[in-house]
């Protein structure tokens, strides 16, 4: 009956791991033509789903097993709710009557994940499954898209019921449609209307409500300078004049000074999360503040907002093109624009070492910006978010809100058997890319041509910049070379360290893919070509400067314009 | 200061443990949560008194109203309604001291309800402040155990919660 339910929600695939209490589903699935792709691990399923779900904007489907099955997929679940991505996670669990007994491979992951879901069900009775299913989608993917868990007791997935598959849904405490916001849109347009120094703060929720070509419009028919949170990227052109790039702890100095210095900023599907407003204080302190969201418990949560507009950024923003026309800022512009040129994003490729920075400039460069982007997170993460321009939302798959290292793989995974023909690169460290490597598997055994960019430091870099920063340059267990007969202390390496722990070519070979290991700056270009190109899954390891930062950079806790630029 | 949420939600299993532990997650501060079933089967009435400030209650109830088994939320705070709250105390007390307790309890058209040799249970029902002023006057004969059920509301005159009430929360 769930199978069937999939099968009405229009469901291409399913990632997943079987286990005993969710072996029905996984008998009912092979025999469907729903694509079941079995991962190395739960997380990597979950994952896999969230990056389809990103890469498509349809709801991701991930199935596991109850017990570790189930806890296994925490981590990707809170990834997905942080970010907002519709993802429905099915859990066996055992027979009902066996519930609380702390029965083999038994989870209360309901109450596990209660804080962690948009919503959750425990199925007592097989008639209720095609209802659950229905609302379980219909939850997932309207208003603020989130993930749904449903678990799945053996007994009630072996039972046989009516299928009967409800047209509509009715759930009287959740109603993602929203009453009229004209005359809030009217305010709203009213304070851009006088606005001397007005700056668009845009966010995630214009990729999920499809908002992009609305706000590229709005913004250039008003002539309004736009800045992108990380997961904003690609909601606007990053080749675009207007766009002043990131904002916030590695945001561009033109960026975080338009939001310090503004008159008012149009936040649209943002939620002024800390990594992008630093201390709240220096935040936009001159500003009035429009905020755009679909969910009231953003507006308001960390930053007092003069006009609230509820509902949905497409259709809100479709309203405001209406009143749109061009603003005298001339003057305002122009001090962006000379920021803007005047800091532009800076390293050298001086040495005979290859800089992180020079890889993914040139990954750019080599797709011709077409690439479907994923990372996992710390230095690599910022550095595809810096080097990388995203001309087209659903482009740039990351982990923002929760910071999930082991993301960025299996995501690209999910984005590939969406895309097959797109050419995908996770941008990864030597770190997270370990979190979740033996998907490595999954990505042979069903061909998927994912590239895997590893910039390989030899550190957990994020953590071993701030340690450098912050620390007195202390890299305490944040080195992944570190032996017993290392010194307790250490500073930064040096001629004894070894070169690469693991050997990530023959570990790529050892799964059945390509492995390009690149130490020449000179050699970069043709490795990333063979990659594109190779039909077959790619690890190409860059031995990169080891103790090269991300700059721009804002301390933790201090004011958006404290930049410190290396 | 503390306000009073009026919450109705589904009668499902884990309802009450996910908005107390939505609340304590998020580092909201409940004074007293009391919940029954309603005239409605499937719906449970959730009395709640939180402690903060208008933006932080305008914060719980967003996101009270984000969970999807919570119909709707109305805010008593400043609304004309009946408050009580019934707490039971049992208070030490010899033959010797008795009437003392007896006095007291008429005075706050409160009830004794069980006796032993050695002590007395005392029911009182009323606002906060009553109920509070009552167990004060009662702590010098030795209070051995107080079981209270936390505030409930109701707000006064015709028109009950579901037609008064603020629907879906919108805007700020």
């Amino acid at each position: 009956m769930v199978v069937e339910a999939l099968k009405r929600e229009g469901v291409e695939v399913v990632f997943g791991y079987p286990g005993g209490t969710i072996m029905p589903f996984f008998d009912f699935m092979h025999r469907e033509d729903i694509r079941m792709i079995l991962t190395r691990h739960e997380q990597g399923a979950v994952h896999a789903a969230d990056g389809y779900a990103r890469a498509t904007g349809r709801v991701g489907v991930c199935v596991a097993t109850s017990g570790p099955g189930a806890t296994n997929l925490v981590t990707g679940i809170a990834t997905a709710n942080m970010d907002s991505v519709p993802i429905v996670a099915i859990t066996g669990q055992v027979p009902v009557d066996m519930i609380g007994n702390d029965s083999f491979q038994e989870a209360d992951i309901i109450g596990i994940t209660r804080p962690i879901t948009k919503h959750r069900y425990l199925v007592r009775d097989v008639a209720d499954i095609p209802g659950i299913m229905k609302e379980a989608f219909y939850i997932a993917r309207t208003g603020r898209p989130g993930p749904v868990l449903i678990d799945l007791p053996k007994d009630v997935s072996v039972a046989v019921g009516d299928f009967t598959y409800p047209e509509k849904v009715n759930i009287r405490g959740y109603s993602p449609v929203v009453n009229d916001n004209s005359q809030a849109i009217r305010r709203a347009m009213d304070l851009v209307g006088n606005a001397k120094r007005p700056v668009i703060y845009a966010g995630g929720g214009v990729i999920t409500s499809e908002a992009s070509a609305e706000l590229t419009a709005f913004a250039r028919k008003m002539g309004i300078p736009v800045t992108l949170t990380l997961m904003g990227l690609g909601a606007f052109p990053g080749t675009d004049p207007l766009f002043l790039g990131m904002l916030g702890m590695h945001g561009m100095v033109a960026a975080n000074h338009a939001v310090c210095e503004c008159d008012l900023i149009i936040a649209i599907g943002a939620r002024f999360d800390d990594r992008a407003t630093g201390r709240l204080s220096e935040f936009a302190p001159k500003a009035k503040v429009i905020h755009i969201d679909i969910d009231p418990a953003s507006i308001g949560k960390n930053v007092l907002v003069d006009v609230p507009v509820i509902g949905d950024a497409q259709e809100i923003l479709q309203e405001m093109l209406k009143l749109a026309k061009p603003l005298p800022i001339d003057s305002w512009r122009e001090e962006l624009m000379a920021l803007k040129r005047d800091n532009p994003l800076t390293y050298k490729q001086d040495c005979p070492v290859i800089k992180p920075q020079y890889v993914v400039e040139k990954i750019y460069e080599l797709t011709g910006g077409e690439a479907i982007i994923t990372t996992e997170v710390g230095q690599n993460q910022m550095w595809a978010a810096h080097y990388f321009r995203y001309d087209r939302p659903r482009t740039f798959l990351s982990s923002g809100g929760l910071g999930t290292m082991g993301y960025g793989f299996p995501a690209a995974i999910g984005a590939q058997v969406a895309f097959p023909d797109r050419v995908i690169f996770d941008i990864a460290g030597d770190g997270s890319i370990q979190m979740k490597i033996q998907e490595l598997a999954t990505a042979v055994l069903n061909e998927l041509p994912v590239n895997i960019a590893i910039l390989n430091n030899g550190y957990l870099g994020m953590v071993r910049q701030w340690q450098e920063l912050f620390f007195d340059k202390a890299y305490a267990f944040s080195c992944l070379g570190q032996r017993t007969s290392c010194p307790r202390q250490c500073n930064g390496p040096d001629e004894g360290c070894p070169p690469y722990v693991p050997d990530f070519v023959k570990l790529a070979e050892a799964y059945g893919a390509m492995g390009i290991r690149v130490a020449r700056p000179e050699d970069v270009e043709g490795a990333i070509r063979e990659a594109i190109h190779s039909p077959k899954t790619v690890i190409l390891e860059f031995l990169v400067a080891r103790e090269e930062n991300v700059y721009p950079m804002v301390p933790a806790g201090a004011g958006i314009n404290e930049i410190m630029i290396g | 200061m503390d306000y009073t949420l009026s919450v109705l939600v589904e009668n499902h299993p884990g309802v009450l443990a996910q908005i107390s532990g939505l609340l304590s997650g998020r580092g909201f501060n409940i004074r007293s949560i009391a919940a029954g079933e309603t005239e409605d089967p499937t719906i449970t009435r959730i009395i709640m008194v939180v402690a903060g400030d208008d933006r932080i209650i305008d914060q719980v109830k967003k996101q009270l109203n984000r969970l999807v088994d919570v119909i709707r939320i109305t805010d008593l705070t400043g609304i004309p309604s009946v408050n009580r709250e019934l707490a039971l105390v049992k208070v030490s007390s010899t033959i010797s001291r008795r009437a003392e307790v007896f006095q007291i309890v008429d005075v706050f058209r409160a009830k004794v309800v069980d006796i032993a040799h050695k002590s007395l249970t005392v029911e009182v029902t009323g606002e906060l402040e009553k109920v509070e002023a009552l167990i004060e006057m009662l702590k010098p004969f030795g209070i051995r155990e107080i079981v209270r059920t936390g505030k409930i509301s109701i707000a006064r005159g015709e028109n009950s919660v579901e037609k008064t009430g603020e629907s879906r929360v919108q805007g700020s």
